[in-house]
């Protein structure tokens, strides 16, 4: 079993597949409409933009069951390797099972080979663990990632955005998905130039969440008496970066006021 | 009907060892050092791209001396082995002494069941906070394992070179005397010269978080040794 040549590829899903099989989800054969399922719980807004520097990757914290808030801290931004970075909106359960298989993946490449895979590379192979999951998206368990990743051989951040056919899309400027997707990416057409910085493409990603959140029951925005921020990463030639907690909160607040100051 | 020759296992166990001693006496050596910033890996290796030091998992990494196409297997059925199982359960509950237990079954069924035994020699390291608790599993060709203390050597001149670390190494080293010293010993076991572009270095970072291994390019080793030609 240990030294099992049977399996010769660098890729962990084929790995695993073989090897631990109940470890992947098995959906095939199972007949639930998306109706019949119960309300499980659901990631809402989330986001990424293009700079200078490289791209913003963010999103809010809330995941919604039904009509009820299943979990305030729950994360949908998550480093995928030291260049790149994915953030999942769908049903909960199935999208951290993809966020953490991606993770897997790419690091045991990078072991197995000496070297990380490419930028384009990563984002097929995050294509295809999309398209595996497609039988249960027909049945409403639907995963829908962001994958942003640092180029270093051209020296550019890239954006790419999926369909749940694992459909691949490269985005020149931003893409918001999730429930509130759509007035996320509203405010970013708004504010996007071509020449922001990273403090203005940050600020622009908190707008446009705080603008998802007032008009998007699903999704939260800041939260100032628990003291939860959305999460926002930077993924550039210094590879994924934290936008600190406590700059999250300034930048929230003065959004705020801002507002407070319109009516 | 013929019968095999009458051979006794004692003799056919001395002959595959002394096979498997021969083979592995033709490579280069390994030494791996625990000391204050972590566990240096130093090996003999002109290829930059054929590595004997490997990353397994977090705080884990191998390295092989012998046969490389042997010991390759080995170093990915030990990835492969990392991966599902920090995968099925958590990153914490992978650790060097499993992999280490699996990897003297698997050589040691190979040497008991197979006419040619393994021709290799590895080594499973475990950094911990700090150099007394490190785990330095040695693994020989018949699956035997040794637990190390401190420091341990692979590959063609491992005895001369464990001889001369014996009284010089120290648990307290800092990363630059540890590369001094590993240079050192392998300049007197080969008695010439080493030059920087032809050593594979690496670390298991006591201080780095998350993923702990690390390699050293050419001019960052002469950057730690100044005796060092590149």
């Amino acid at each position: 079993m240990f030294l099992d040549l049977s399996y010769s590829g660098s890729s962990f899903c084929d790995l695993v597949a073989g090897r631990l099989p109940a470890l992947l989800a098995k959906w095939e054969g199972l007949q639930v409409s998306p109706e019949e399922l119960p309300p499980l719980p659901k990631g809402t807004t989330v986001l990424a933009l293009r700079y200078g520097e490289g791209a913003v990757i963010a999103g809010d914290r809330q995941a919604t069951e039904g009509t009820q808030i299943a979990t305030r801290r729950i994360e949908k931004v998550f480093k995928a390797d030291e260049y790149s970075a994915i953030a999942i909106a769908g049903v909960a359960g199935p999208c951290l099972e993809l966020a953490r298989l991606f993770q897997t993946e790419l690091e045991h490449y990078e072991k197995l080979e000496g070297v990380e895979l490419s930028t384009e590379g990563k984002a097929n192979k995050l294509a295809q663990m999309v398209k595996m999951n497609f039988p249960m998206a027909l049945q409403g368990l639907v995963v829908i990632p962001v994958f942003v990743g640092y180029d270093r051989r051209r020296g550019e951040g890239k954006i790419y955005k999926y369909d749940v056919t694992g459909g691949r899309y490269d985005e020149a400027e931003y893409h918001a998905t999730g429930s509130g997707g759509a007035h996320a990416r509203a405010t970013m057409k708004k504010r996007y130039r071509s020449d922001l910085d990273e403090s203005g493409a940050v600020s622009t990603a908190l707008e446009a969440l705080y603008d998802a959140a007032e008009e998007d029951i699903g999704t939260a925005g800041p939260d100032f008496i628990r003291g939860i921020f959305p999460t926002v990463k930077t993924v550039t030639a210094r590879g994924i970066l934290d936008v600190e907690a406590e700059h999250v909160r300034a930048l929230c607040q003065s959004i705020v006021d801002g507002r407070a100051r319109k009516h | 009907m013929p019968f095999p020759f009458y051979v006794s296992p004692e003799q056919m166990m001395q002959d595959k060892a002394e096979y498997a001693r021969k083979g592995i006496a033709k490579g280069k050596s390994i030494i791996a050092l625990a000391g204050k910033a972590g566990v240096l890996f130093v090996a003999e290796n002109p290829s930059s791209s054929l590595n004997k030091i490997c990353e397994v998992y977090d705080r884990i990494a191998f390295a092989g001396a012998g046969k490389y196409s042997e010991f390759e297997n080995l170093r990915k059925a030990g990835i492969r082995y990392a991966d599902l199982k920090g995968y099925a359960y958590g990153r914490e509950d992978v650790t060097a002494k499993s992999l280490a237990n699996a990897y003297s079954q698997t050589i040691g069924n190979i040497f008991s069941q197979e006419i040619k035994p393994l021709e290799v020699e590895i080594l499973v390291i475990e950094v911990a906070g700090a150099a007394a608790q490190d785990e330095i599993y040695r693994i020989s060709f018949d699956g035997s394992i040794a637990d190390e203390r401190g420091y341990a050597t692979i590959g063609g001149q491992a005895d001369e070179l464990r001889v001369y670390l014996k009284d010089k190494y120290d648990e307290g080293v800092s990363l630059e005397t540890s590369v001094k010293l590993a240079v050192k010993a392998l300049e007197a076991s080969s008695n010439q010269k080493v030059r920087a572009q032809n050593l594979e270095v690496a670390i298991l970072d006591r201080q780095h978080p998350g993923r702990k291994f690390r390699r050293f390019t050419a001019a960052e080793l002469v950057g730690l040794d100044g005796d060092l030609e590149s």
